[in-house]
């Protein structure tokens, strides 16, 4: 992958550690993007946290905000990215990120404050806190991995899994007849006056990364702008308890995974010709008196 | 408002107005009686300020919103009543496993499940030892007087940041909700609070990331940080146990009681003085780290006997049975479900413990654990005909 386009300087301790690496004379060809650690990912072989994850980084290198980031990591396989993103960050309880996000950006409004989330984490246990803060408009940005499956538990149902997925705790297969339906957090959330952005992005190749990448920068920039709440699902792979190989996994995201969840841009305030998403709520309102009250003041 | 004025306020508007001038900022919760006002008053004035007061979702919401706005260093608060509190546990536990300060006040009613809206200490337990799950404790803060909700707060503040750890304060409906005179502490002065160069500010690219976590996959290291952690609680217990004595000097028959009991048992005491028995009140403030060393002291001083009084069925006195350590006679006498004892019943058992019978039967058993088990009547209240 390229490096980073927007050059940055290095504090010292980052040019110790990439000098060190460096012989004389050669050159970086492709650089760890400076937001990630030196740790070592912790993730299965052929799992999509990965590019996410760098994704995230590359953007955050590219808008030249590490320094004033600060991340939130939830429970789930990617709980430990606390340790490979070089900006601030906190753990948070299991679901409670978009709340430990609120507290942060409601003390430093001029941070940057991302949640990075799996389904369980954002749509099941912290469905409240996700679709409060979503609405509440809190300018956050959000990073949903919905992988269909409770990756680090071992393989359990998730909100997202598909009917007649079988998983460990839905070993005949996802029965919506008992169990109901998956959860569309996408489509859900484009509904609410709060919401910026929201976009539904892939990584199964080259095109749908750069794409994905394209939304989580939309997603940052949205907030640095003050535009508002704006989140992006990336419908990703769980090879290992999917029980498949990655290359399998992708070819099953293509089968399965996207008829459900159709990639796209859900809701985008800006393109929409408003400046934030408090005027498109606004106008969406324009016929309810209280709704209006203030209104070009 | 002038400084060192007293004006009349409620109870729960003076946690308020002291935790601002304490330099809190910053308030994340969800409606519950009997604590309103506190909330009610933040909305209204946080905001005049330069604050932010936000109605969250839930309790579950508010605690986590303190966790983050504390992780950035803020000095920050929530409040709520017992069910509520329940639902703080969570986020409790985690403030502690990553030394986060916060304050979170409990304005107790009684339970247990939605129980009532009525005066109640039956979250000792939950206060004291297991707000949330792991190995931790909290500063825990008792008030009895509305005078003492405004101290208290603003030391809980302190001791919050002091040891990293979340602090709560442990009131009830009763001084909720009644008004006293009470002089405000002066405003703290924002740029000598302590600093936190721990926080999740943002990098600037300035040092290494900071991050705030509870989670240590490795054993050893977890058991590392919980002993650090229980070194700070040592020296807690070594120097922040609060208390006030009263007429204990030759007190025989101790009444131990805090907040809203120790108002009544304090009447009590005074009216058993006055009969001739030699009485005295040991009113803890601080709940946790127990007053253990007062314990001490007025046992030295030549106590036989401690009655707790307590608006529950038995908590504190565990602890007190604890500290005592088998060197006087330990006993309750308590009222829940939001009953308040009146000073006559408490005059009563101190009375009784005085002529050495023992007090009411029903308060002893749950002390001595030593009643048989009743036999198990399996007809359904229905079929007895009841
Ligand atoms: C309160 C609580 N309940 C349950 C768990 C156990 N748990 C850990 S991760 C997880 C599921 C994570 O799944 P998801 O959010 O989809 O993330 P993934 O691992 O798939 O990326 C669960 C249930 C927990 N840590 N805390
Ligand atoms: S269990 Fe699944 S989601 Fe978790 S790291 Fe492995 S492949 Fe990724
Ligand atoms: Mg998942």
């Amino acid at each position: 992958m390229a490096a980073p386009k927007t050059p940055i300087t290095l504090p010292d301790y980052q040019q110790e550690r990439i000098g060190s690496q460096i012989a004389e004379g050669e050159k970086i060809k492709s650089a760890r993007p400076h937001a990630l650690t030196d740790a070592i990912f912790n993730y299965c072989p052929g799992c999509t946290h990965g590019i996410v994850n760098r994704l995230v980084a590359e953007c955050i290198d590219e808008l030249g905000i590490e320094g004033k980031t600060v991340g939130i990591a939830p429970v789930g396989c990617s709980v430990m990215c606390y340790d490979f993103f070089n900006c601030d960050m906190i753990e948070a309880a299991h679901g409670r990120a978009p709340a430990v996000a609120t507290g942060v950006k409601r003390v430093h409004p001029d941070n940057v404050v991302f949640a990075y989330q799996g389904d369980g984490d954002l749509a099941s246990i912290g469905t409240a806190e996700t679709v409060h803060a979503a609405t509440r408009g809190e300018k956050i940005t959000v990073i949903f991995i919905n992988n269909a499956i409770y990756g680090m538990t071992g393989g359990q149902m998730a909100p997202t899994s598909l009917p007649n997925q079988v998983t460990q705790t839905s070993p005949y297969g996802r029965d919506v007849s008992k169990v109901g339906y998956p959860v569309r957090i996408a489509e859900l959330l484009s509904t609410l006056d709060g919401v910026a952005y929201v976009e539904r992005v892939t990584c199964d190749s080259r095109a749908h990364i750069l794409q994905a990448k394209k939304a989580i920068k939309k997603a940052f920039q949205n907030q640095i702008d003050g535009v508002g709440y704006s989140l992006v699902e990336v419908v990703a792979t769980c090879p290992t308890n999917w029980g498949m190989t990655p290359q399998d996994a992708f070819q099953w995201l293509r089968d399965n995974m996207l008829p459900y969840y159709p990639l796209g841009v859900y809701k985008d305030v800006t393109a929409d010709g408003f400046a934030n998403a408090a005027e498109a709520a606004l106008e969406r309102a324009k016929d309810c008196p209280i709704a209006q009250q203030g209104r070009g003041e | 408002m002038a400084e060192n004025a007293r004006v009349l306020m409620k109870g729960n508007e003076v946690l308020a107005e002291a935790a601002m001038r304490a330099g809190c900022r910053f308030f994340f919760g969800y409606p519950i009686t009997p604590q309103t006002e506190l909330a009610a008053y933040m909305a209204k004035k946080l905001p005049l300020i330069g604050g932010t007061f936000l109605q969250a979702e839930s309790e579950i919401a508010a605690i986590n919103m303190v966790y983050g706005a504390a992780a950035a260093g803020a000095r920050v608060m929530t409040s709520s009543s017992s069910p509520g509190v329940s639902l703080k546990g969570e986020g409790v536990s985690y403030m502690a496993g990553a030394d986060v300060p916060g304050v979170i006040v409990n304005v107790e009613r009684g339970g247990p499940g939605l129980g009532g809206i009525q005066p109640s200490q039956s979250d000792y337990f939950q206060a004291t030892r297991a707000l949330g799950h792991g190995d931790f404790y909290m500063p825990v803060l008792a008030p009895s007087t509305v005078q003492e909700m405004a101290d208290l707060i603003y030391l809980a503040f302190d001791l919050a940041d002091q040891y990293r750890t979340p602090a709560m304060i442990l009131a009830d409906g009763m001084i909720g909700q009644m008004m006293e005179p009470v002089e405000l502490p002066p405003e703290r002065d924002a740029s000598a609070l302590p600093e936190k160069p721990w926080a999740t500010t943002g990098t600037k690219m300035q040092r290494e990331h900071n991050v705030v976590n509870s989670l240590y996959l490795s054993p050893e290291k977890l058991e590392d940080t919980n002993r650090e952690r229980f070194a700070r609680y040592a020296e807690i217990r070594e120097t922040q146990q609060r208390q006030e004595l009263m007429m204990c000097d030759d007190a025989e028959i101790v009444v131990v009681a805090f907040g809203a009991a120790s108002r009544i048992a304090r009447t009590a005491v005074r009216d058993a003085r006055a009969k001739g028995i030699k009485a005295g009140l040991l009113r803890p403030i601080t709940l946790w780290p127990y007053p253990t060393k007062a314990i001490d002291q007025v046992i030295e001083n030549g106590a036989k006997q401690f009655l707790s009084v307590e608006l529950n069925m038995g908590q504190m006195v565990e602890d007190v049975r604890l500290a005592a350590n088998g060197r006087a006679d330990v006993s309750f006498y308590g009222r829940t479900g939001g009953v308040l004892p009146t000073p006559e019943e408490v005059l009563e058992q101190i009375e009784k413990l005085a002529a050495g019978e023992a007090p009411n039967a029903s308060a002893r058993a749950t002390v001595m654990g030593s009643v048989l088990p009743q036999p198990i009547d399996r007809k359904s209240s229905y079929e007895r005909g009841e």
